[in-house]
């Protein structure tokens, strides 16, 4: 199968060589240098490795690179723009909304492409919405608060 | 030191997964060469000190090191960096720890730099477990600080030829009597080790004096963690460095009986490791290395092993003697004393950790001089394993940990490191070892199952008589009481455990406190009283009391429910706080499918830190503990572990979080304990008996509807 050779991550058009089959997570990881998306259960079932391919939330540990190229492909370090944080990072650092911070990429990832399509959710659409990606530490709720302080539907902040 | 927070402790004792052929002829020829490495042999020793304890650490401890200068230094520019052989695994210690430095030594928090669980660099640490790092690490830190911040002023008071006692720090600075001279903590330090010793009676600032401890500060370095800068150990690269993969069986104590491993050698830049049972391979990427790794074929041999099924029964013959008990009173005499009687039998199930970071580690040699970087609680205790394994003195071994995607209790050990070491020391590049999840669900090691018989005695008017325990294998964590009960006897078995099992957020104290307040709750249907009113009764602890009316106070115990509504109350002590955890639940009628609506908790832990990530802890434990409590189980027969996948095994979600309220009590005049396990205990039994209210179902296993109740 034809090796991928190029794929536009963040804005940027980046240069690869890997087989087609090779899931994405492990390209932006070890090749890219890439590591804000995790590995943490290989069948998309935890959302660390959430990653956004035009604008859709997508499981990077079971996505072939083939599949993706060509595609625009988001990931954390394409948040940050100019030092200036996301408003979601800036609403996750005030809502406490990370206790080890493995999930929390793939969080913040997963709840920006809810935002860029809903920008101001409901509760429910926020937990329907997030409900694949696992925090085993459970700060759900302080997330929730977080994606509410970004879309600027929060009623408190969590202390 | 209050030696009993140690008692209890669960660890997992196993011989060591690996015997390695290789080495011991290096270790031989140290010893004819009349270098006696007498750390392998006295880890055994110490090994089997603990196993007989059925503990770890205790007699363990090496000498805690008095000189300021182990603790903090200051460099040129003034930045201070503390030493501390702690792990960050999102308990947020890195925040408090550096709060508590900085509150001693009168500097903003920016100038404190915390140099972690790295076992070149940081004084002896047992490891981080048992909610010790605020009870004592915070205490060490403070007093090093506090005696660093004395020898600074004395050397201030020397360059200015004044009394140090006219020397004060205003806003991070040194003034002298009349703030007419003042100097930076550069200024002063000059970069200087600071040699002195810690003086036994240095003074601390009392809890109701803090203005950096105490206050809801932001995680130190949350910025790294929001923009996926920081790296942890799954994210390191190391020149030249490989990818490696073990070759495992299906099932628990397997021997390796055949193996081919010519198509994977054959493959380009693979190399196959083999060495008694182990088999690993490395590869230049990480889809080679697992490529090769199936390639190889094995033929493994396993006994016949119990399942899931069997458990309760086989923990039970199994069980031994018990040892430590402290009966109180006679139970004869309470169950004379006893209107009524009743004995039940509560069980839980193995539950896995499922951190969010699989085991992970680069190991890196450098001549016979090793480097990992591993995700462990255990610096110290992974660096002994891996001496252990490869026969080499633990001086040649250094263990860096990164701050880690968690462990809740479940990275003690160092097989993963001990694997990755392996591997790089035959291929002699630096090699990556990821554990799979499934690998992790299978190999790792478990929260210990058990079995926990009750048989107590109680008065009509509610006074309990009569408290008999017994607990098989899950453990002794939180199995005394601090209810007011005259006649105890109380006991914890060892047992035989089919599977790998260890230390576990809150140990044994989850399943102790689910009997026992699950209990309560029979006792005061038994004798018609109001659940909360019953333990009241029973209670004399001021503190247990505060907690237990806080949450019912907070959760409008008492009022009126819906149809299909349950409430329920359970409350408890452990590590040194204090825990009450009100629910309420709803079962649908139809399908029995049970939801936690509503949990208050309240939480006492002493004089609090930082409110912020005290709640967040509190927070997190209660949703954690919904896991336990409802569905996580795993399921295993002869040695595999038919659940271990995400897909299998299901943990809480967004969808399963009720609306939780954290009600802490602040006790400026105690202590601080830690919070990082007593609030995961009360939740389990608050939600059992809130589902006996809601439909007259009474539920003594854990977990407690793993699918939905049956009709």
């Amino acid at each position: 199968m034809a090796n991928v050779t190029s794929l536009n991550v963040n804005g940027k058009k980046l240069r690869v060589d890997v087989d087609s089959q090779t899931p994405l997570l492990y390209v932006l990881r070890d090749q890219l240098d890439m590591t804000g998306a995790k590995y943490g259960c290989g069948e998309a079932k935890c959302g660390a490795c959430t990653v956004l391919v035009d604008g859709q939330v997508t499981r990077s540990c079971v996505t072939p690179v083939g599949r993706v190229s060509g595609k625009q492909i988001t990931t954390i370090e394409g948040l940050e723009k100019d030092g200036k944080l996301h408003p979601l990072q800036e609403a996750f650092l005030k809502a406490d909304a990370l206790q080890c911070g493995f999930c929390t990429s793939g969080m913040i990832v997963a709840a920006a492409a809810l935002l860029n399509k809903t920008s101001k959710p409901s509760r429910e659409e926020i937990v329907r919405h997030m409900d694949g990606n696992v925090c085993r530490c459970g700060t759900y709720l302080r997330i929730v608060n977080a994606i509410e302080i970004a879309a600027g539907t929060a009623k408190e902040v969590a202390e | 030191m209050n030696d009993d927070l140690e008692l209890e402790r669960y660890e997992l004792f196993a011989d060591p997964t690996y015997n390695f052929g290789f080495d011991r002829r290096q270790f031989l020829k140290a010893f004819s060469g009349g270098i006696a490495l007498i750390v392998p042999a006295s880890n055994l020793i110490a090994r089997t000190l603990q196993q007989d304890q059925g503990e770890s650490g205790r007699g363990f401890n090496e000498r805690v090191p008095n000189e300021i200068g182990a603790w903090i230094q200051i460099d040129e520019k003034g930045t201070v960096s503390v030493f501390t052989g702690k792990v960050e695994i999102g308990q947020n210690i890195r925040t408090s720890l550096t709060q508590a430095v900085a509150e001693e030594l009168h500097v903003p928090l920016t100038t404190v730099r915390l140099v972690m669980a790295d076992t070149d660099l940081t004084p002896f640490d047992m490891g981080t477990f048992g909610s010790l790092t605020t009870p004592r690490m915070a205490p060490q830190l403070r007093k090093a600080a506090a005696a660093a911040r004395e020898t600074l002023i004395a050397l201030a008071a020397e360059q200015w030829k004044v009394e140090p006692s006219s020397v004060r720090i205003v806003d991070a600075r040194f003034v002298n009597h009349d703030a007419s001279k003042s100097l930076t903590i550069a200024e002063v330090a000059k970069g200087q080790k600071l040699v002195k010793t810690i003086p036994a009676d240095i003074q601390l600032t009392p809890a109701s004096k803090w203005t950096i401890a105490g206050t809801p500060v932001p995680k130190v370095d949350g910025r790294d963690f929001v923009t996926g800068k920081h790296q942890y150990v799954s994210d390191l690269k190391r020149e030249g460095m490989l990818y490696g993969r073990i070759v495992r069986p299906a099932a628990l104590n397997s021997t390796l009986e055949f193996s081919d491993t010519k198509a994977a050698e054959a493959m380009p830049g693979v190399v196959v490791v083999r060495d008694g049972d182990f088999i690993g391979v490395v590869a230049p990427d990480q889809q080679t290395a697992a490529r090769a790794e199936k390639v190889i074929a094995v033929h493994w041999k396993a006994p016949g092993q119990p399942g899931a099924e069997e458990l309760f029964d086989y923990l039970k013959k199994n069980a031994a003697p018990s040892r430590g008990a402290r009966p109180v009173g006679s139970i004869a005499d309470g169950m004379a004393a006893a209107d009524q009687k009743l004995s039940q039998t509560y069980t839980v199930a193995y539950i896995a950790h499922v951190p969010p970071e699989p085991r992970a580690t680069v190991a890196e040699w450098s001549g016979d001089k090793l480097t990992v970087w591993a995700g462990t609680q255990r610096p110290f205790g992974v660096r002994s394993e891996l001496a252990e394994a490869f026969h080499i003195p633990e001086e040649k071994i250094r263990v860096i940990v990164p701050d880690t995607g968690s462990g809740y209790g479940g990275k003690h050990t160092g097989e993963c490191a001990i694997e990755a070491a392996r591997l790089a020391r035959a291929s002699g590049k630096p090699v990556k070892l990821v554990w799979t999840r499934a690998e992790e669900f299978q190999w790792a090691y478990f929260r210990p199952a058990g079995v926990i018989d009750v048989s107590t005695g109680v008065k009509n008017d509610g006074t309990v008589t009569a408290w008999e325990f017994h607990n098989y294998n899950s453990g002794g964590s939180g199995i005394q009481v601090k209810y007011d009960f005259q006649n105890q006897d109380i006991q914890f078995h060892n047992s035989k455990s089919p599977l790998r099992q260890g230390s576990y957020r809150g140990l044994a104290a989850t399943a102790n406190h689910f009997a026992r307040e699950v209990h309560m709750d029979e006792l005061a249907q038994l004798v018609r009283m109001d659940r909360l009113a019953f333990r009241l009764k029973n209670i004399k602890d001021p503190r247990l009391k505060a907690v237990l009316e806080a949450a019912a106070n907070a959760f409008g115990w008492g009022r009126k429910k819906s149809g299909g509504r349950g409430h329920g109350i359970a409350c408890g002590f452990e590590k040194g706080s204090y825990v009450a955890t009100a629910a309420e639940v709803s079962v649908d009628a139809k399908t029995g499918a049970v939801k936690i609506e509503r949990v208050v908790e309240s939480f006492e832990c002493g004089a609090i830190v930082n409110r912020l990530h005290l709640n967040n802890q509190v927070e997190g434990a209660v949703v954690q503990a919904i896991g336990g409590a409802l569905f996580e189980k795993i399921e295993f027969k002869d040695g595999q572990i038919l659940n271990g996948r995400l897909a299998k095994y299901r943990v809480p979600r967004f969808s399963d979080v009720p609306a939780i309220e954290i009600v802490l009590l602040d006790r400026k005049d105690l202590p601080s304990a830690g919070a990082g396990e007593t609030p995961i205990v009360g939740l389990a039994p608050a939600v059992g008996n809130a589902i006996f209210d809601a439909t007259g179902k009474r539920l003594r296993a854990l977990p407690l509807a793993p699918d939905a109740l049956s009709a």
